[in-house]
C-alpha cells in the first residue's frame, strides 16, 4: 500500500510539474466547450446528454495522451530496471500508475462541473443523468486508461504507444455505430462489447451492473495483459 | 550468504550464462570481469531480480530468488550500466520517492538523505535535474540510490565506466569507503580497477568461470613467471640465445624482435620465487654486449586475464 501510494505520487507529480497536464486539461475543456455550447442554445434544452455523448470519441484520443509516457518512457530510457530492481510488486506499479492517469483524469472533468450548475440556473436541469454521466465518464475515462497503459507497456515508442491505444478505444467506441454491419445472431455480443453502449445506459442515469461490470472487466483485463506484456519482457 | 547455483541463461539459442555455480561470504568485495558480452551484466541482472534464469536459482541468506523475490530485492542495492534515471526529477525528489519506496520512516528520511548525501558528495546538487548532471555525479547519484534502504548486499555494474580518471578514483574510495559492513560485487572490464579495490576475482568468459579466488591465489594458479625484457646491441642472436639460457634458474628465453643485424631484444623468463637481474647483468658484462633496455615484470591481471579470454576473441 505504500509503495503504490508512492508510484501514484510520483507518477501525479509528473503530470502537473510539467506542462503535460495543463495542455491536455486545456485542449480537453476547449474542445468539449466549444463542440457542446455551440449547438447547445439551438436546442434550447437544459440537458447535458449533448456533453456527455461527446465524450467516448474524445476520450479516445485524450487518454492516449496521457497514459501513452506511462511505461514507454521508463523503457526507454532504461529506469523500469530501477523499478523492477527496488522492492516493489508488479501489482504495485501498475496500480499506482493506472490510479494515476484515473486521477488525472478526474482533474481534468472536475471544471466541467461548472458546465450542469450554469445551466441549472437557466433553465430545469435533472441532476440525475448528470450525475449518472460523471460516474458513467470516470469509468469510461478509467478504462481507456487501463488499455493506453497496455499499449504503453508494449512498446518504448510513446508514439507507437498512443496509436495502437487510439485504435482500440475508438474502435470499442465506434463499433456500436456499425451494428448494421454485423448479423443478427451476434449482434446483442457486438453491442455488449462496445464501451460507447455501456456508457450511453449509465449517462441516461440507470446504473446497471451488467454496465458497471463491463467497465470493471475491461479495466482488469487490460491491467491483467499489461502485467504479462512485462513479465515477457523480463 | 550469497548462494548462486547452476545459473544459466539463454538469449533464445544463444547460451550468455552458463550453470554458474559461485558462493561468496559476507564482507567480501568481489571483481566480475570478463570481456565484453561474457556473461558480466546478465548475470548481475539475474542476482537482482531484473532477469529470471532459464536454470538454476539464486540463494541470498537461504531465502531463494524464484521464491520470496521481494524479500531479496529488499537485501539488495543495485547501480545499473550507466545508472539510467528520471531526467526532469530533481536529485533530492528522485531520492526521496527512493527512501519512500525503501519503506524509510518518515522521520528518520531526511537524516537518511543527510548522510548519503554527505557520502556520496551530492550536497552541492540536491536541487538540481538529473539530467543536468555530468556523468560522474550522476553515477554517485546511482550510488545513494543503491545504499538508500542500507541494503546488506551491493550490486554495482560497471561503476566507473565513462568516468575521467579523477571520478573514478573518487568512486573506488567511496566503495572502499563503504565495504567495511557490506558485501559488494561488481562487474568491470578495466583490470587495474579490480586489483585495487577487490579481494576476490572472478573471471568469466563466455558464460563460464574460468578463474576464481584471491588475487594472488590467481596469479599462483595461472603460474607465476617474471619476466625480464632486455634490448642488447653488439650482440649476435645466436649467442645471446645460448649464453643466457646458461645463467642459472633461467626458464626459457625468447627472441622478441631482432632491430637489426647486431641489435635484439630478448624476453627471459623465470620463477617469481628467484630475482635473476643480477646473474643476468653479470653474463652481460662478460660477453661485451651492450645494454639499450633492461626491466622486469611480474606477471599481471592482465596477461592472465589475456590468457584465459584471448579464444574467445581470436574464434570471434
Amino acid at each position: 500500500m505504500r509503495q503504490f501510494v508512492s508510484i501514484l505520487k510520483k507518477e501525479l507529480a509528473d503530470y502537473f510539474f510539467s506542462p503535460i497536464a495543463y495542455i491536455v486539461i486545456v485542449i480537453f475543456l476547449f474542445v468539449t466547450g466549444w463542440l457542446f455550447f455551440s449547438t447547445f442554445f439551438l436546442f434550447n434544452q437544459a440537458s447535458m446528454r449533448n456533453f456527455f455523448s461527446l465524450l467516448p470519441i474524445i476520450f479516445s484520443f485524450v487518454m492516449p495522451a496521457i497514459t501513452m509516457r506511462l511505461f514507454s518512457e521508463e523503457l526507454r530510457q532504461g529506469s523500469y530496471e530501477l523499478l523492477i530492481t527496488l522492492p516493489l510488486t508488479h501489482r504495485n506499479i501498475i496500480v499506482g500508475k493506472f490510479a494515476a492517469a484515473v486521477a488525472m483524469t478526474v482533474a481534468m472533468l472536475l471544471p466541467t462541473v461548472l458546465y450542469p450548475i450554469t445551466i441549472s440556473f437557466m433553465g430545469d436541469l435533472d441532476w440525475g443523468p448528470v450525475i449518472g454521466g460523471y460516474m458513467g465518464a470516470v469509468l469510461l475515462g478509467g478504462t481507456f486508461c487501463a488499455v493506453g497503459l497496455f499499449a504503453s507497456s508494449l512498446t518504448k515508442n510513446q508514439i507507437v504507444a498512443f496509436i495502437v491505444s487510439t485504435l482500440i478505444c475508438i474502435s470499442i467506441t465506434l463499433i456500436n455505430e456499425m451494428l448494421f454491419f454485423f448479423p443478427t445472431q451476434v449482434l446483442d455480443v457486438v453491442q455488449y462489447l462496445s464501451a460507447d453502449f455501456h456508457f450511453r445506459n449509465i449517462s441516461k442515469g440507470i446504473v446497471d451492473s451488467r454496465d458497471l461490470i463491463y467497465f470493471v472487466s475491461v479495466i482488469f483485463i487490460s491491467l491483467y495483459a499489461t502485467r504479462l506484456s512485462l513479465a515477457h519482457k523480463e | 550468504m550469497i548462494h548462486i547455483e547452476n545459473l544459466t541463461k539463454y538469449y533464445r539459442d544463444f547460451c550468455a550464462v552458463d550453470h554458474l555455480n559461485i558462493d561468496i561470504d559476507r564482507g567480501e568485495i568481489v571483481g566480475l570481469l570478463g570481456p565484453n558480452g561474457a556473461g558480466k551484466t546478465t548475470t548481475l541482472k539475474m542476482l537482482t531480480g531484473y532477469f529470471s534464469p532459464t536454470e538454476g536459482d539464486v540463494r541470498i541468506k537461504d531465502i531463494s530468488m524464484s521464491e520470496k523475490p521481494l524479500e531479496i530485492k529488499k537485501m539488495i542495492g543495485y547501480l545499473p550500466e550507466s545508472a539510467p534515471f528520471y531526467h526532469e526529477m530533481l536529485v533530492y525528489d528522485y531520492l526521496l520517492y527512493v527512501s519512500e519506496i525503501r519503506g524509510i520512516p518518515a522521520n528518520k528520511r531526511f537524516d537518511r538523505l543527510w548522510y548519503l548525501s554527505d557520502l556520496c558528495g551530492l550536497k552541492g546538487i540536491m536541487h538540481k535535474p538529473i539530467g543536468e548532471l555530468s556523468k560522474g555525479l550522476n553515477q554517485r547519484v546511482g550510488l545513494a540510490h543503491a545504499m538508500m534502504g542500507d541494503p546488506d548486499i551491493l550490486i554495482l555494474d560497471e561503476p566507473t565506466q565513462g568516468l575521467d580518471p579523477n571520478q573514478i578514483v573518487e568512486i573506488r574510495n567511496l566503495i572502499k569507503k563503504i565495504s567495511k559492513e557490506k558485501t559488494i560485487i561488481f562487474s568491470t572490464h578495466i583490470l587495474s580497477e579490480a586489483e585495487a579495490t577487490c579481494n576476490r576475482i572472478i573471471i568469466i568468459n563466455r558464460g563460464k568461470i574460468v578463474a576464481d579466488g584471491k588475487k594472488d591465489e590467481i596469479k599462483e594458479a595461472a603460474g607465476n613467471t617474471t619476466s625480464l625484457h632486455l634490448t642488447l646491441t653488439n650482440a649476435n642472436p645466436e649467442d645471446v640465445l645460448r649464453e643466457l639460457k646458461t645463467v642459472d634458474g633461467v626458464d626459457h628465453v625468447r627472441i622478441e624482435r631482432q632491430l637489426d643485424e647486431s641489435t635484439v631484444s630478448v624476453i627471459i623468463t623465470y620463477p617469481s620465487t628467484v630475482d635473476l637481474r643480477k646473474a643476468v647483468y653479470l653474463k652481460i658484462k662478460s660477453m661485451d654486449w651492450i645494454v639499450l633496455n633492461f626491466y622486469q615484470e611480474k606477471q599481471t591481471l592482465e596477461s592472465i586475464f589475456h590468457n584465459l579470454t584471448l579464444g574467445s576473441y581470436k574464434e570471434n
